[in-house]
């Protein structure tokens, strides 16, 4: 890669670092109730709102009714999406005619928008209608993300907070992560990306005359093609909240990669920001709440030294060639099949890494066609937890899993029961975090291998053949059950089968791991302050830092490097070794 | 029950909101401030009539034209079914495509090598743009097929590349249809 | 009473190798699920390998699967052989105890007066015996008549006879110890069968050994992981299916118990075990296994100023003349007043006047007749000396003053006044001097801080923990003494209840609290301390209030039972880690060695370049085996543990048990490799 890639890559990076801490700070006042320079216009709605629905603001929830708010709230947000997508035909704004989606693509499709997945098994411009992108499919962007946030504030409320069985209320922190956070950036983002060329408006589809008429073959018969469809829509309002809320649902099939939905390099810039901008400052905000910001910051940097080191590796294996390729190519540039031009190699293993690293899901450039190496970059992102700043809220309540872990089998070695940040972690704390870290491999391994073992419904979706085949049913069971929604695209996973089970693996990676997440804050919540001394383990050095990236890796790693070494690694050497499938 | 009640109010009223408000909102916004951009940045010929978006790209397979990247989406182009390939990097499928492709390239233009653009497909199928060292590959080629001069065409792909945005950030491309469109306008001169 | 016992002591090695058969009852094992996933392995592969045996197949490789049997089984051997030792050692621990509890007899004695012989294992609690000289005493209890000098080494080790009298805190005898002199009536505290030896015999045998909090969520952790591996194994052979790859049970098996944390899983009991037993090796005998962990986690330590952080004694370290008076003549006359008190004190004065002013201790019979010595009494609160129609006085300065006002009308002189602060103010405690009720001048009877205590007190503070100084003397003399000893903060003129109080508004602020005790009056805030450790010399209320009881008496003990609550801990995160961090060798043996045959790519990953797939897979379960054994002694001897700074700590630590457990297996398994194979095994 040259030096502009490796320039563009660093200038990315720091500019998310400056970014963290205003972020921190402004997300720390909205969670904390604070005055905002957004009260003059936002309070107003705010208490509209409570006013309307009968919330007491003022109210405060221990953990099992905070969850159960949250999974009351999202049952209707999945039955509200799933009714409007099998209405679409009788609903306004419907210019191409779309009729309704199967049952089972509808089931996926709203579990996948409420767990903040955003998997999709269908094209948007040949399957969605304006009105179901925005009345569903947006309005769940805002509010699955502002659920993660919720839960991310309860779970560092319960860190913060001694002695209570309180978490916060969460149709509050719902309301105001939407109101105070995700829709005032949406609305300026998108109209920034409108500047860039990305399209917002509600016409049909727009009819080309070619300039230069082809002949196709289709069906053995030959067509003389002269015109050209262009897909149109309200992209830029959804794009900006798909982007900030780590949804990744694109607008079209090709995502973010379509040049209606990401047409220039800064537009694409500003996507991967938008990415990681909540995520990376929710650790400035877990330093603040816990008034621990050393900590907030060895967080940080662990998620950083994660996100780097995907991201030289990937840009390492995308940079080199493919040795199955014929000598006549010039392959210096490396591997751009699935990659744009105008991006390059650099700018789509940086949002691959991105988009991975936090549950986004957004795509820029094809994984399914990475090298062998490189699609694994992503893939393992995915499967070390979604941590590597993760999605809005996931990504810290995954990581205050990981530390919890990491808390208590380093911090035995200092020769104290383990605590963390005042608390003592204790066998419950321990039985939640490790049911957490079991429920994520067991949904994986457990669909993929139920798969693979399946010759009909499993493998006749696989595009690709050998060890990528493998890739591709494992990337979509670790893509749903992360709540990523990237994909190995090749596989059809519109069938029965793989939308009901990707289906399920969204809801339990989201539900199943959201529950022993609230028991464990709740937990802490109660304790007693324990005063941390020199003879505490330090969780804001570097020391802590190197030690929780070693627990996310051998957790991680140790439970998917077998089947890793059946997809990825050896289909790396298969193809070094000269062989096609 | 009362969260049943609350949960159904708050999914209603962040659906008019944010489901119908915002993007009204946006699009209202969008078609004061940038009505050519939110239209998808259409071009239209002399006739006024639609040939295409600056953004989206086209087949070109005639001799006259600098050809696009393949492209994976429908029959190729089709603006309405973007797609990768999803081809991956074993494929027997991909690899006798782009040794296919290499080939027919490869006797165009036999003193060089083929650019790695012009033998993979793009990630939305759509790609507008090729890369500078693509559209240097095809000079031979289209000027013999037009009957002008390499420097001068080079003169009409440099006014079509675009370097860096900022100096910064992205790769320098060439956009294929306005290429073409240019030297079409050219020719008819 | 050899406290230490050697780790290859051979009588408990066989013992031990017996037991870890006797420990392969699936009842007992599934009290170690980690070790319960091994034996099942083992059998399942036993039953693998029989069927190889009656019905071979062409692909049956009966040299390795055998082995692979054989070693499965051993790696469970070796996991309950490490828990045998470390009961084995306790056992020997109890065994010795025992000893002591050999059968005797009692004078019981009735209602009626008179005695009757019983064994001492019908006695129960208020029963009150007779024990004369040369007795054992038969059970716990507390002396409600005579005084007696006791040998209580069976339980101390100390062979120094003690004096047990009745009232005040040296009541409390125990049950086994020998009375050497005079008799004495003694109210049993301890039904038969529940005395303190007893007690201690049940625990340092494991018996009553409870799963301890910490050990527990570790266990979780460990359960946790096991079922992750267990997941990652059993998906493995559809993908291996997938892949034209399948696999045998054995080597799917095998890589399951190379994976499952069998390292900390077959060692986390033995940890436990060996944690009590150092405590009982250091005379300190826990209730609980909860308390040694609360040791570990202390921040604050009560520590009684004298005999933990002073000597017992004050020392003479100067005379002060008042205004016209020669230092001499003081040092003569105060001489003259100690010559009969053998208390340190009288005698360091006697010392002090000789070694400065050259004057040589009289003999009491030098005096001559018509003298008279005044012994210390609580009335008066003076000693001294008549003779030669002179009354030499020394006491405390309220009794001096009063003393010498009863005579003639005398007031304190500012002088004296201002020369016992300043004595007060540096930490000493003056004593005045009279002759003929005329004041002389003050001795300064200096409190010695013991060596080496502020070195352990800045330790400690690395270590995080808090000291707190407790003492009867006035806060100017405990400021002087606790700046010198270097404690954090001390507690002056500390009555009970001010303890009482200390140790609660420190546990509010969330501190666990460890002091020690002896005295009734210690025994509500012993009950209430996280760590109470009451002194064996001390009375049956103090005892039962406290977690611990330390049989040497000895208050610095507190001290080491922080160390030892730290290494236990310790122990367990530094093995556990050290058992996760092997898995990574262990993948790099065996991955590639699975799939080698349908991919011969995969050698690439083959970095330790073992031999055969065979000898590669074999390596990492003999390996995974073997480590057991070799880490028995760093289980039961528990991790080094040096005081410092938790980052210091847990960076070293990391770099032993981390770092090494990464890089260790590679070597073990390449080692192993190499020996099998030239050995034919593989």
């Amino acid at each position: 890669m040259n030096t502009f890639g490796w320039l563009q890559i660093v200038i990315y990076l720091v500019v998310l670092g400056l970014l963290t801490k205003p972020v921190g700070i402004y997300l720390t006042k909205v969670y904390g109730g604070e005055k905002t320079f957004l009260d003059f216009i936002m309070r107003p709605v705010e208490n509209l709102i409570y006013k309307l629905t009968g919330v007491d603001a003022k109210a405060e929830m221990n953990w099992k009714t905070y969850g159960i708010a949250m999974l009351f709230f999202s049952l209707v947000s999945s039955l509200a999406v799933y009714a409007i997508q099998r209405l679409q035909g009788f609903l306004p704004l419907n210019p191409q005619d779309f009729s309704a989606p199967s049952e089972h693509l509808s089931f996926n499709t709203a579990v996948s928008f409420v767990t903040n997945t955003n998997w999709q098994s269908y094209g948007g411009e040949a399957t969605m209608s304006y009105f179901t992108q925005m009345s569903a499919l947006t309005v769940q962007n805002f509010v699955s993300a502002a659920v993660g946030m919720s839960l991310a504030i309860a779970f560092i409320r319960g860190i913060a907070r001694f002695e209570t069985q309180n978490l916060g209320n969460f149709w509050v922190d719902l309301v105001r992560g939407t109101l105070y956070v995700l829709l005032p950036l949406s609305l300026i983002f998108a109209l920034f990306f409108v500047s860039q060329g990305v399209v917002q408006n509600f016409k049909a589809y727009d009819t080309a005359n070619l300039v230069e008429a082809q002949t196709i073959e289709k069906d053995g018969e030959k067509q003389i093609v002269e015109t050209q469809t262009i897909a149109q829509g309200a992209t830029a309002s959804q794009l900006s909240i798909k982007m900030l809320g780590t949804n990744g649902g694109g607008f079209f099939n090709a995502n973010s990669a379509h040049p209606f939905e990401n047409p220039t390099p800064f537009s694409n810039f500003i996507q991967m920001l938008l990415i990681l901008i909540i995520p990376a400052g929710f650790t400035c905000t877990l330093g603040r709440m816990t008034r621990s910001q050393g900590h907030g910051w060895a967080v940080f940097g662990a998620m950083m030294i994660l996100l780097i080191v995907g991201i030289v590796i990937a840009a390492q294996a995308e940079s080199s060639a493919n040795p199955l390729y014929p000598a006549a190519v010039n392959q210096s540039v490396g591997n751009m099949e699935g990659k744009e031009t105008r991006f390059g190699i650099a700018n789509s293993v940086l949002f691959a890494a991105v988009t991975t690293g936090a549950s986004c899901g957004a795509v820029n450039a094809m994984h399914d066609s990475f090298t062998p190496i490189g699609g694994m970059v992503p893939l393992v992102n995915i499967l070390l937890g979604e941590v590597i700043f993760g999605g809005v809220g996931a990504g810290m309540y995954g990581i205050l899993i990981f530390i919890i872990l990491t808390v208590f089998i380093a911090g035995l070695m200092v020769g104290r029961t383990p605590e963390y940040l005042g608390k003592k972690i204790e066998a419950y704390d321990v039985q939640m975090a490790m049911l957490y870290a079991l429920i994520f491999p067991l949904i994986i391994l457990g669909l993929t291998a139920v798969s693979v073992m399946m010759p009909e419904t499993g493998l006749n979706s696989l595009y690709n053949q050998g060890a990528h085949g493998l890739s591709e049913i494992l990337y979509a069971f670790t893509s749903a059950t992360g709540n990523n929604g990237s994909a190995f695209a090749g596989l059809n996973a519109n069938t029965v089968w793989y939308n009901s089970a990707l289906g399920f693996a969204m809801l339990f990676g989201r539900f199943f791991m959201i529950i022993p997440v609230l028991a464990i804050a709740g937990n802490l919540a109660q304790k007693k302050y324990v005063p941390p001394s020199t003879g505490t383990f330090p969780v804001n050095t570097p020391l802590f830092t190197v030690l929780l990236i070693g627990i996310i890796i051998i957790v991680g790693a140790l439970t998917f490097f077998p089947v890793l070494s059946l997809g990825g690694i050896v289909e790396h050497l298969q193809m070094l070794d000269g062989k096609t499938f | 029950m009362k969260n049943l009640v609350t949960s159904i109010l708050i999914v209603l009223i962040f659906t008019v909101l944010l489901g119908i408000g915002y993007p009204f909102a946006v699009t209202g916004l969008a078609q004061i401030l940038f009505p050519e951009k939110a239209n998808g940045s259409l071009i239209r010929n002399e006739k006024g009539e639609l040939v295409g978006s600056e953004l989206i790209g086209q087949t070109f397979t005639g001799e006259k034209y600098f050809h696009s990247r393949p492209s994976a989406a429908g029959n190729g182009y089709d603006a309405s079914a973007s797609s990768g390939s999803n081809l991956g990097p074993t494929s027997a499928k991909l690899i006798d495509r782009v040794e296919a492709d290499a080939e027919t390239l490869q006797s165009e233009n036999p003193s060089q090598k083929v650019p790695i653009d012009l033998v993979t497909t793009s990630g939305s199928g759509l790609d507008p743009h090729i890369s500078p060292e693509a559209a240097e590959f095809q000079i031979l080629r289209v000027a013999k097929a037009r009957n002008i001069s390499e420097t001068d065409l080079r003169k009409t792909v440099a006014k079509f590349t675009e370097g860096r945005q900022f100096g910064i950030f992205g790769e320098p491309h060439v956009n294929v249809l306005l290429l073409n469109l240019e030297l079409d306008k050219l020719n008819n001169k | 009473m050899n406290k230490t016992i050697s780790i290859w002591d051979k009588q408990i090695i066989s013992q031990a190798l017996g037991d870890a058969f006797r420990k392969l009852n699936p009842r007992t094992m599934m009290k170690n699920p980690v070790m319960f996933v091994v034996e099942i392995g083992a059998v399942l592969v036993t039953i693998q390998l029989l069927r190889s045996l009656i019905l071979p197949t062409e692909t049956t490789n009966l040299l390795f699967e055998t082995q692979i049997t054989l070693w499965l089984w051993f790696t469970v051997l070796f996991a309950n052989f490490a828990e045998a030792m470390a009961e084995g050692r306790g056992k020997a621990q109890a065994d010795t105890l025992r000893k002591a509890k050999t059968e005797t007899t009692a004078n019981l004695l009735k209602e009626n007066g008179e005695t009757e012989i019983v064994g001492a294992n019908t006695l129960k609690k208020g029963d009150v015996v007779i024990v004369s000289a040369g007795e054992f005493i038969p059970g716990d209890g507390e002396i409600i008549e005579g005084v007696a000098s006791v040998d209580e080494s069976a339980i101390t080790g100390e062979s120094a006879p003690v004096i047990r009298e009745s009232g005040g805190d040296r009541s409390a005898v125990t049950g086994g110890t020998r009375v050497l002199s005079d008799q004495i009536k003694v109210r049993i505290t301890a039904n038969a069968g529940e005395s303190f030896i007893d007690k201690m015999i049940a625990l340092v045998e494991g018996a009553e050994r409870q799963k301890t909090p910490n050990e527990i969520a570790l266990n979780i952790l460990l359960c946790g992981l096991t079922i992750i591996f267990l997941l990652a194994v059993v998906t493995l052979q559809p993908f291996a299916v997938y892949s034209n790859a399948p696999q045998t049970n054995f080597v799917l098996i095998s890589l399951l118990i190379c994976l499952i944390p069998t390292t900390i899983g077959g060692l986390l009991s033995a940890i436990g075990i060996a944690g009590m037993d150092r405590l009982v090796q250091h005379n300190v005998l826990a209730m609980s296994g909860r308390a040694v962990e609360a040791a570990g986690d202390v921040n604050t330590l009560l520590l009684d100023k004298t005999g933990t952080i002073t000597l017992g004694n004050r020392q003479a370290a100067e005379f002060i003349p008042f205004a016209g008076v020669e230092e001499t003549t003081l040092a003569d006359a105060a001489q003259l007043s100690s010559l009969a008190d053998e208390t340190p004190e009288g005698r360091s004065i006697v010392v002090l006047a000789k070694e400065k002013y050259g004057l040589r201790g009289r003999e009491i019979n030098e005096l001559g007749a018509g003298h008279e010595f005044v012994p210390f009494t609580a009335q008066t609160r003076m000693s001294g000396l008549n003779f030669n129609g002179r009354e030499i006085r020394k006491g405390a300065v309220d009794a001096i003053e009063k003393y010498v006002a009863n005579g003639n009308g005398y007031k304190a002189s500012p002088e004296l006044r201002e020369t016992v602060e300043r004595i007060a103010k540096m930490g000493g405690t003056p004593l005045v001097v009279a002759d003929n009720r005329k004041p002389l001048g003050v001795i300064y009877l200096k409190d010695i801080v013991k060596g080496g205590m502020k070195e352990r007190f800045d330790q400690l503070r690395a270590m995080g923990i808090k000291t707190v100084m407790i003492t009867g003397d006035n806060p100017l003399t405990a400021a002087s003494i606790a700046k010198e000893a270097g404690v954090d903060d001390f507690l002056a003129e500390a009555t009970p209840e001010d303890k009482m109080a200390l140790i609660k508004r420190e546990q509010a602020d969330g501190k666990l609290v460890a002091m020690t005790g002896d005295g009734t009056n210690d025994a509500p805030a012993l009950a209430q301390a996280d760590v109470g450790v009451a002194m064996n010399t001390g009375t049956q209320a103090a005892k039962e209030a406290g977690n611990m009881v330390d049989l040497d008496s000895n208050p610095t003990k507190l001290i080491e039972i922080v160390a030892i609550g730290k290494q236990l801990l310790m122990t367990r995160g530094a093995l556990t880690t050290f058992s996760i961090a092997n898995d990574v060798a262990k993948y790099f043996a065996i991955i590639p060695a699975m799939f080698l045959v349908a991919f011969p790519q995969l050698q690439a990953l083959n970095i330790m370049n073992l031999k055969s797939p065979e000898s590669a897979i074999l390596s990492a379960v003999i390996f995974n085996a073997l480590v057991i054994i070799a880490l028995i002694p760093l289980a039961l001897r528990g991790v080094k543990y040096k005081p410092m700074t938790a980052s210091k700590l847990l960076q070293r630590n990391l770099l032993i048990y981390g770092v090494g457990g990464l890089i260790v297996p590679f070597v073990g398994i390449k080692l192993i490799d190499l020996i099998i194979t030239v050995l034919g095994f593989a």
